[in-house]
């Protein structure tokens, strides 16, 4: 097994500190008949650490974004370099690599596994990623006590709630220690109150180092990001960065 | 690829099995499939093995040859002439034909009148060398003999029942000792035949027949013109040149073209033996096939069940690609679906046809003509493996497809959510 993207030993795992440099992105659906030009042309660079949230209308082109950043979809043109690696050109096991390695998701929808266990969730990475029996029902335990469902590891998803279920997802989404953090639109079918302990779990992770890209609706969490990249019909219209 | 094998292993473990009724279809499907094509093939072998037996029963490397008429013009002599040879003959042939191990004459009473106590028949009666017995698998029941080299000698008057023509006469008596008549004259009963598979005859079965000395016989009908003449070639190899050698022989001694076939043309039964053996495969080859498609049939219901499988875990599937599952890691759990269903029901049908084939073989087949060829199924190690085979292609073919499917899953495609 040869893993095509290694990870740099200059501390920030790139060369310039750029863990996303997207130049040119542009991204066509060709359903046949009709064609949507969902991306137009996105420029967008995010350092190591940044907290980003991509805010926009809806169709505007968000989730579209997030996939090409995570590597679950390929552009129709331009050039994007995750951790300083050319994503170009591999095929569609070296990107299950990258995102094995690089990305962790976090879907509206959860989309854990039903007959899985909430351990065996957060396992199911760490298995395609090689760890050992051991090793990954050990940091699979670890991670869901750190989004504080210790007592739940032996639940299916039917037996959780929608923000339980959420943070079983983000405990997957961490076990293999990813460069990136995507979600998209996080919160969007929880309660309120689900909904801010999630936003408080993310935050804390921004807070641990990481790089976290979340599409949100929710103005809460925009404003707790660094960073607010606003896209309408394909295009960054503006990306402000929060005054220190 | 160790670690590969560790993944597909853990995923087929995980992944919950189908719904139990569509699950026991499948294997059903694919267990009748078995069924049909093991007992098929049982039952195409088992006919084989009898029709071979039977075929052997006449006798092995046998040739027999019927008087004819010359059709060719031969050193000046016209066509149409009889070649009838006569007992004497037999001597001058064994001395010629050295490619074959033994060479008698026939001469056939084709209904005598063969009477015990109050019981009289009508029956076939042939005079043969003493050979015979060995050549033509005239075996003795317990108590009883064949005629020898000394009864032949001394023209002793000494006859050998077919059983079935010995049960006509003797009914449940025991015939072997016993004084019958043939034609009004006093023979003693010295063996009656053991019950035999006989395909070819060439005068009516050996069962309703009898056999005395050839010296007897001439001695008491007054007749030299052999009606057959039998020769058994030393192995089947030896049989072209056998019968070379026994056109030659009798070609010079009654002065006709050797090449002459209406004269020489006789029954080989080692080529005929190769001609069965050639119908058989054809039969077998054609059995397979029906119990194949049916099996495939079953592998089509497998291959269906799976794609159903595919499509309900269409959004898993995604969910696996995006956490970083190979192609290979997705496909593998659901090949090996496939073949567990498959080879489950292989291994249910198996057993259900070798218990049928045991119970049918139970069936009491004795006297029966029809049944005595076909009850016999035989499970043979080459219908064992080819079954096996079929089964493990069915399976991987059953699976293969449905996770080819399962591999092309668009993970952003179906991940999508509005
Ligand atoms: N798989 C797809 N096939 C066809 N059109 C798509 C597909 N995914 C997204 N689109 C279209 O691309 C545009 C952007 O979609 P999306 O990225 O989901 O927007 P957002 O997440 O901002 O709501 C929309 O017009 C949508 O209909
Ligand atoms: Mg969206």
């Amino acid at each position: 097994m040869n893993w095509p993207l290694k990870k740099k030993t200059n501390g920030d795992g790139t060369s310039n500190g750029h863990i996303i440099e997207m130049l040119g992105i542009t991204k066509v659906y060709n359903t046949g008949k009709i064609k949507v030009e969902a991306l137009k042309g996105i420029e967008l660079v995010v350092d190591k650490g940044e907290f980003v949230a991509v805010v926009g209308p809806s169709g505007s082109g968000k989730s579209t974004l997030l996939n090409l950043i995570g590597c679950l979809d390929t552009p129709t043109g331009g050039s994007y370099m995750i951790g300083g690696e050319a994503v170009a050109g591999l095929d569609r096991d070296a990107l299950a690599d990258v995102r094995n390695r690089r990305v962790g998701f976090v879907f509206q929808n959860f989309n854990l596994l039903p007959q899985l266990t909430a351990l065996e969730n957060v396992e199911l990475p760490m298995l395609f990623g090689g760890v050992g029996r051991r090793e990954r029902r050990r940091r699979a335990v670890e991670h869901l006590e750190r989004v504080r469902l210790g007592d739940r590891v032996e639940h299916r998803p039917t037996e959780l709630s929608g923000g339980q279920m959420q943070r079983v997802a983000i405990a997957r989404a961490l076990a293999m220690e990813p460069d990136i953090v995507l979600a998209d639109e996080p919160t969007g079918n929880l309660d309120t109150g689900s909904g801010s302990d999630v936003m408080s779990l993310l935050s804390e992770l921004w807070g641990q180092g990481r790089t976290l890209v979340v599409v949100t609706h929710d103005q809460t969490l925009a404003k707790r990001a660094g960073r607010i990249v606003e896209i309408r019909d394909g295009l960054v219209v503006t990306d402000r960065r929060a005054v220190a | 690829m160790g670690r590969d094998l560790a993944v597909i292993a853990t995923l087929f473990l995980k992944a919950s099995s189908l719904q139990r009724k569509r699950a026991m279809l499948t294997v059903a499907a694919i267990a009748w499939g078995t069924v049909a094509i093991v007992m098929l093939l049982a039952f195409g072998e088992g006919l084989r093995h009898q029709l071979m037996k039977g075929q052997r029963g006449m006798g092995e490397n046998i040739a027999v040859w019927w008087p004819g008429e010359t059709s060719k013009v031969w050193e000046g002599l016209p066509e149409g002439r009889p070649v009838r040879p006569i007992l004497d003959d037999i001597g001058y042939l064994r001395g010629r034909i050295t490619a074959a191990s033994g060479v008698i004459g026939e001469l056939t009473s084709w209904s005598s009148s063969l009477s015990w106590g109050t019981t009289t028949i009508t029956g076939r009666v042939t005079g043969a060398n003493w050979e015979y017995g060995e050549m033509r698998h005239h075996f003795a029941q317990a108590g009883g003999r064949f005629f020898n080299a000394n009864d032949e000698r001394e023209k002793r008057r000494v006859i050998f029942l077919g059983d079935e023509l010995a049960k006509d006469t003797f009914g449940e008596a025991d015939p072997v000792g016993e004084t019958m008549f043939v034609d009004r004259i006093p023979y003693l009963v010295i063996g009656v035949l053991e019950h035999k598979m006989q395909m070819g005859t060439y005068k009516g079965p050996d069962a309703n027949g009898s056999v005395i000395p050839i010296t007897t016989f001439s001695a008491q009908f007054g007749t030299q013109r052999l009606n057959n003449i039998v020769f058994k070639a030393r192995t089947a190899e030896d049989m072209p040149l056998a019968r070379q050698q026994f056109n030659e022989a009798l070609a010079a001694k009654y002065r006709f073209d050797p090449t002459d076939e209406q004269v020489t043309g006789l029954w080989d039964t080692v080529e005929f033996g190769k001609v069965m053996a050639k119908i058989m495969i054809g039969l077998q080859a054609f059995l397979g096939i029906i119990g194949g498609l049916t099996l495939l049939v079953g592998g089509i219901g497998v291959a269906n069940i799976m794609y159903a499988v595919v499509k309900e875990k269409t959004r898993e599937i995604g969910v696996q690609m995006a956490v970083g599952a190979h192609r290979g890691w997705i496909t593998g759990p659901f090949v090996l679906q496939g073949m567990t269903y498959t080879l489950l029901g292989g291994a249910f049908g198996l057993l259900i046809a070798v218990i049928l084939i045991m119970l049918v073989r139970l069936v009491p087949v004795e006297g029966n003509q029809a049944l005595e060829f076909l009850g016999k199924p035989t499970l043979s190690v080459e219908i064992a493996v080819a079954t096996a085979a079929l089964l493990g292609f069915i399976g991987i073919i059953a699976g293969y497809f449905p996770a080819r499917r399962a591999a092309s899953v668009d993970p952003a495609e179906t991940l999508r959510y509005e």
